[in-house]
């Protein structure tokens, strides 16, 4: 019998990759899809790597297909805006090996910025799109959508959620298969995307759409288990898992293909059912379909299209019961804080301190929004902290913002962040850009990047020197800072939004929780010099907290010794020792 | 069994509830578990789910479903104590974290939760932290909790150290298993 294993849904969809023979995989990270990656990247026989960002990766998986190897990309949902520029051409040259993109969606929002449903792009963009609803099924739905890619010559998108992602189920492993790589051969009206060919292919998409639409109904991924004919359920992923969980002895049609839908199978269905709910998370995208057919089934109109499902949700819905027994009890919230140490919150004190506005960008920092550093008053997408200034510095003027700045991360910068600077060096802006430059991608649990000087396989590599591509692209002000340099940071900060001249300040310091640091100081109240002023409080160090006397008390084992909290007591009650 | 691990972002509850999942894989169950990643890990409240029996469908426990609640910290003790079922048993590691809200004063963190939770539920409490210390490393905290949580949720000993051992770092081992001993033992 062949092992088993408990997998993380990301590491089962990895392990899939690997049993698939993929040989190309090329990704940016982001929660949930991240570890997908990093599993895969312990493969050898898998060429995996970081891209600055999910437009480069997919383009580069595609590369790597239409040259003739079976190749993929990893992104979350909002990734794929970034990358539905060749994701939307692609479906009409479609591929050559199997080319398989996994997005990511994150209904609930647990770490993202939207609560977009990638099915709905799928569908538009006119591509087959695969959902499992077990770390299992996403190991073997993984193989299998290669399989459909390259039957129908077409990439396919292989969506899984957070709760997929992030869930642990017991996992068969299989053997590596090898495919063969496929001959590549010249074809201009495949290949060559201007209109004369275009025009072709969106024919070649259309009746490639139609063909798998009949054949949908006999995808074995595609299944109906007929228990109780009252009550009847067509759903797909996770949802799959709470529909068994509330309703164990219904009917259930499971889509493992979520377009086109098996449009046979379902009316079959539906006729034997007598009632049928449609049970998916978000957008009603299998709902309007079988809806558009005249089939008579129940959806959005008894749930919601925001957050996560559960088996109770079902019941409370469909039965009117509460499993419930206890009260919930009003509890303080806990919302996620910059961890202690974090170079992040000694910029934002720095901009509290002066009263700036910060448009900001997608990482941790965007934690410098909330109370007490009250900092960042925008975060929209990935690079448009510079975009966002630019815009309201030609709607409103230099003096408009002479108290903003825009915050970006190293990582981000890479991403998107660069372009929108490559525009205000070409449209002349005098704004303020500070990269938050703490040498990982955090967020997403420290991913190496363009300018940290190592690759995904752990390899070294070129670190690019943000300072100096700054520069090359023409900013007449650029100035590395340490992000612990309190006083320094300060004076930089009001010289450069009081100035005429695009500046961009690079505030550096590794992020705390970065690997293979040491900790050498930390700092210590003295209680007789604290006057419970609280200025150290504003800081937001998750570290401190107060005495019942009103005094400030330290945490040893948390604080990391960065002192920032040492340099707002004006009393001298607080002070950076050796461990 | 439904089991939920709660506590705060950087505890060890992640690693906690992957033991749990191992030794119940081990002993020839179906295993599910449902973890936190990204953002909500930075000093939040955090939430990891190990459901186990003959077939597990959902990778979540639902509200009034939960045998037995480990939390690592009181207030997120009293946050998921409605998780629990009827007879539900609760595991808490005596210690208050101060989440950002009541460390700047937009609230209050509620007193007498111990005594509020004992009232409704069969609440098991230790001193982790204290016993950690005691051991000389205070990150072998979720052994600790995890050896007073073992001895309710079943299997024997052994196979609980046998996945303890293969999960920790080796340099680890040692302090690892007497953290479980003291909490198992404990009371």
């Amino acid at each position: 019998m062949s092992e088993k294993r408990i997998m993380l849904g990301n590491d089962a969809i990895a392990r899939g990759a690997y049993e698939a023979g993929v040989k190309v995989s090329s990704s940016y990270p982001g929660t949930p899809s991240t570890e997908i990656s990093e599993f895969l990247a312990k493969y050898d026989e898998v060429y995996t790597e970081w891209a600055p960002n999910e437009k480069v990766a997919l383009e580069v998986a595609a590369g790597a297909a239409i040259s003739g190897v079976r190749s993929m990309a990893c992104m979350k949902h909002v990734g794929l805006n970034v990358a539905s520029d060749p994701l939307y051409t692609l479906a009409y040259t479609g591929i050559n090996a199997g080319l398989v993109i996994v997005v990511a969606d994150d209904p609930g929002i647990a770490s993202s910025q939207n609560e977009q449903d990638t099915r709905m792009i799928a569908r538009s963009a006119h591509l087959p799109l695969v959902e499992p609803s077990d770390s299992n099924e996403a190991k073997e739905y993984f193989k299998y959508a290669f399989e459909l890619s390259e039957k129908y010559d077409t990439p396919v998108i292989f969506r899984t959620t957070t709760k997929l992602s992030h869930s642990q189920s017991i996992v068969e492993l299989g053997e590596k298969i090898a495919p063969q790589d496929k001959t590549y051969e010249r074809s201009m009206t495949k290949y060559v995307m201007m209109p004369a060919s275009a025009i072709g292919r969106h024919k070649v998409v259309e009746a490639r759409e139609i063909q798998m639409e009949k054949d949908a109904s006999a995808f074995p991924i595609n299944t109906v288990e007929y228990n109780d004919k009252k009550i009847g359920f067509i759903t797909s992923g996770v949802p799959y898992q709470y529909v068994k969980e509330a309703f164990p002895n219904a009917s259930v049609l499971k889509l493992g293909v979520i377009n086109p839908l098996p449009k046979t199978m379902i009316e079959d269905f539906v006729k034997e059912v007598e009632a049928v709910y449609i049970i998916e998370e978000l957008e009603p995208v299998i709902e309007e379909q079988v809806r558009s057919w005249g089939l008579n089934v129940k959806g959005k109109e008894c749930f919601t299209k925001q957050g996560e499902y559960s088996a109770n949700m079902l019941k409370k819905v469909i039965n009117g019961t509460d499993e419930c027994v206890f009260e919930k009890a009003a509890s303080p919230a806990r919302p996620p804080i910059l961890c202690p140490g974090c170079p992040h919150r000694s910029v934002f004190s720095v901009l509290n301190k002066l009263k700036i506005h910060a448009s900001g960008d997608i990482g941790c920092y965007t934690l410098g929004a909330v109370a007490p550093l009250n900092v960042i008053d925008t975060t929209i997408c990935m690079g448009s902290s510079i975009s966002l200034l630019h815009g309201m510095e030609k709607a409103r003027g230099k003096e408009y913002i002479k108290n903003w700045v825009a915050t970006i991360g190293d990582s981000t910068f890479l991403h998107t962040g660069v372009n929108s600077l490559i525009n205000m060096v070409y449209n002349k802006s005098s704004a303020t850009v500070m990269i938050l430059d703490n040498r990982t991608t955090g967020m997403t649990g420290h991913q190496e990047h363009a300018a940290t000087g190592k690759t995904l396989k752990g390899e070294d590599t070129y670190a690019i020197d943000l300072a100096e591509l700054c520069r090359s692209i023409g900013v007449p002000n650029v100035i590395e800072i340490d992000a612990f340099d309190v006083q320094g940071l300060e004076k930089t900060v009001k010289e450069s939004v009081n100035g005429d001249t695009l500046t961009v300040i690079i505030a550096k310091a590794p992020c705390a929780l970065l690997k293979g640091q040491k900790f050498p100081y930390v700092c210590k109240v003295d209680s007789e010099k604290c006057k419970k002023c609280g200025m150290c409080m504003k800081i937001g160090c998750p570290a401190m907290t107060k005495n019942e006397d009103g005094t400030v008390k330290i945490d040893e084992t948390m604080c990391n010794g960065c002192g920032l909290c040492a340099n707002y007591c004006k009393f001298g009650a607080i002070s950076k020792q050796e461990r | 069994m439904n089991i939920m691990v709660v506590g705060v972002g950087g505890q060890g509850t992640l690693l906690t509830s992957r033991i749990i999942g191992k030794t119940a894989l081990n002993a020839g169950w179906d295993v599910k578990l449902s973890e936190v990643h990204g953002m909500a890990q930075r000093g939040g409240s955090v939430v990891t789910f190990v459901r186990f029996g003959k077939k597990v469908y959902e990778p979540v426990c639902e509200e009034g479903s939960v045998d037995v609640l480990i939390s690592f910290e009181r207030l997120e003790a009293q946050r998921y104590a409605h998780f629990l079922k009827k007879d539900g048993i609760m595991i808490v590691n005596d210690t208050r974290i101060d989440p950002m809200t009541v460390v700047i004063g937009a609230s209050e963190y509620p007193s007498g939760i111990l005594e509020a939770l004992s009232q409704k539920h069969s609440v098991y409490t230790i001193k982790g932290g204290e016993i950690a210390k005691s051991l000389g490393n205070s990150k072998v905290l979720n052994s600790v909790v995890l050896g007073l949580a073992a001895k309710h949720i079943g299997f024997s000993k052994d196979e609980w150290l046998e996945v303890l051992k293969a999960t920790v770092p080796q340099k680890t081992i040692e302090i690892n298993t007497k953290a479980f001993e003291m909490g198992y033992e404990g009371e």
